[in-house]
């Protein structure tokens, strides 16, 4: 895999941002685009416009075609049993509220609970604590260890006979630890209670199987996977699609419609109320195309590379201390310098082109049981080099420089 | 834009050190400030005498440089002013901060005015700017909440 070639398909590489290149190590938040999923959408606005599932006319047909291509493409690629397994989402927590809305709306009743864990962003916490309020539902949290990580033994500790549902992330945004799902699902499953996985930082990053997999629910993050924003995926075992209340009601997901009552429609409209995000959902055909082309393997094996190169940089630097240790760690280097409040940091790095992120990263929970208020986080994408984890430790000298350390 | 105007030594020393970091004892006026996209949180605390000038001031909390020595020089430079001086001084910050150049309160003398001016920097810097207001909108809101306790008195 030469990533130099692969840098070059992204445009904004050749851009000057304040007059430096770009050190783009904020993947995690959102990834770049190649130029095949910009001009997807260029081309599919100037030449195939039409909206989708509707009508009878010419660019109706084609456009409904292009739409449910991506369908097929996202089936193959996470290998889905069915294709009307997977349901357009305007992102991954689309996909979550829409199953805490269904699947609480049908099952949860007062004094239930839901299991998640303390590494959960807050997409895959705010949509249960919406029950919690409406439905008067408990929520559990597994606990982290000290490596920042979550065992099975910690989900196991959490389970009771009124779990319901277990919603956990594939892979934290902070800490980098990736979760044993398959061994949780079979734990959950050995008790029947369904499992979702929170796959924002999982599918852009490792090979997905759902049928290996077993869950029951995954979501993905299309903006987090060189796709466009404003799409997401929710990939449900049909069983579940077929069982659960429709979600948002409108134009696209009936059957019939009477004064005296309504039917919905079959999978996959039931799920895709009103027009879709039409362009975002055939440009993202590209992203799916263009992660094969250079292989899920490949993009893992380079990550990883890139991860332990960084994390032999920074362990050197003894005012840096680094967040988590996970066994199993993704690409995602969470870190804060002693004497240097993230945002400073984050602020000094820009002034050099290195774009990270400062904050709690949308992980509350996590950071206050880690007693930090912040935290910077460099992430790592397809397009990164080891060049640019030298530029980061070179301005992160700076920082220390500025702060007089 | 240039870092060594955001990072002047001062705001370094303030950021480090800050001045007024504590609780101030029978506070009579608090009020808190968090910004939750990045998690800064500060709390304000207010002694106000009976001629309603500010006794002591101090803050609790946590938050990058520009945040912490922000409260700090605010809580330097208001102490011992009036309340009506201290809104003053408000808002005449949070407008240079916004737009205008220069400071152009009367109340400040000139080395007190250099060193709030050290804030100027992140103007360059439009995601830092609510790191430096927001011990000052807090500092209004406190003082807000004096006043409507005693309108409710009066």
């Amino acid at each position: 895999m030469n990533i130099e070639n692969i840098k070059k398909e992204f445009p904004i590489f050749d851009e000057k941002i304040q007059n430096n290149d770009l050190v783009y190590l904020d993947s995690a938040n959102s990834s770049q685009k190649p130029r095949v999923v910009i001009d997807r959408i260029y081309d599919f606005y100037s030449k195939e416009f039409s909206n989708v599932g509707r009508s009878v006319h010419y660019l109706a047909v084609a456009a409904t075609n292009l739409y449910e291509n991506t369908r097929t493409s996202v089936q193959k690629y996470i290998n889905a049993k069915d294709k009307n397994e997977i349901v357009f989402t305007k992102g991954a927590t689309e996909a979550i509220n829409l199953v805490a809305n269904t699947f609480g709306q049908k099952y949860l009743e007062e004094g239930d609970e839901v299991l998640l864990t303390e590494l959960e962003h807050h997409s895959n916490y705010v949509p249960w604590h919406f029950l919690r309020n409406s439905k008067k539902i408990k929520i559990e949290f597994a606990e982290i260890n000290e490596a920042g990580e979550i065992t099975i033994e910690a989900i196991k500790n959490k389970i009771t006979n009124k779990t319901k549902i277990i919603s956990v992330t594939h892979l934290s945004n902070v800490t980098g630890a990736i979760l044993p799902i398959k061994e949780i699902v079979e734990l959950a499953h050995s008790k029947n209670i369904p499992v979702l996985v929170d796959g924002c930082q999982g599918a852009p990053h490792l090979k997905l199987d759902m049928q290996e997999l077993d869950c029951d629910f995954y979501a993905i993050s299309g903006h987090k996977m060189y796709g466009p924003t404003g799409i997401g995926v929710l990939y449900a075992k049909k069983k579940w699609l077929d069982d659960l209340p429709p979600y948002q009601g409108g134009g696209g997901m009936i059957n019939e419609v009477k004064k005296t009552g309504i039917s919905y429609g079959e999978l996959p409209n039931k799920y895709e109320a009103g027009t879709m995000a039409t362009a975002q959902v055939i440009a993202f055909n590209e992203s799916i195309k263009f992660m094969e082309k250079v292989g899920i393997e490949n993009i893992e094996k380079h990550e990883k590379e890139l991860l332990d190169y960084g994390l032999d940089i920074l362990r050197k630097n003894n005012s840096i201390k680094i967040v988590g240790n996970p066994k199993n760690k993704g690409g995602v280097i969470s870190f804060t310098i002693e004497g240097v409040h993230p945002h400073d940091i984050a602020t000094i790095l820009d002034e050099d082109g290195v774009a990270i992120r400062a904050g709690h990263h949308c992980c509350q929970i996590l950071h206050e049981k880690l007693k930090l208020p912040a935290t910077a986080r460099a992430s790592f994408g397809v397009y990164n080099t080891k060049d640019d984890i030298d530029q980061l430790s070179k301005s992160i000298e700076n920082c220390k420089k500025i702060f007089n350390l | 834009m240039d870092l060594k105007e955001l990072y002047q030594e001062i705001i370094l020393d303030h950021g480090k050190n800050p001045r007024n970091l504590r609780k101030t004892e029978n506070f009579n006026k608090d009020a808190k400030g968090h910004n939750p996209l990045c998690g800064d949180n500060v709390h304000i605390y207010l002694k106000l005498n009976e001629n309603k000038k500010v006794e002591d001031i101090s803050f609790e909390g946590h938050g990058c440089a520009i945040s912490m020595a922000s409260a700090s020089i605010m809580t330097d430079l208001v102490k011992g002013k009036e309340e009506t001086e201290v809104k003053e001084i408000v808002n005449d910050f949070l407008d240079m901060i916004k737009e205008k150049e220069e400071l152009q309160n009367k109340i400040l003398n000139e080395d007190e005015k250099t060193k709030l001016m050290c804030l100027s920097g992140v103007k360059q810097y439009p995601m830092r700017v609510k790191c430096a207001t927001l011990s000052w909108h807090t500092l209004t809101s406190a003082i807000d909440d004096f006043q409507k306790i005693v309108n409710t008195e009066n």
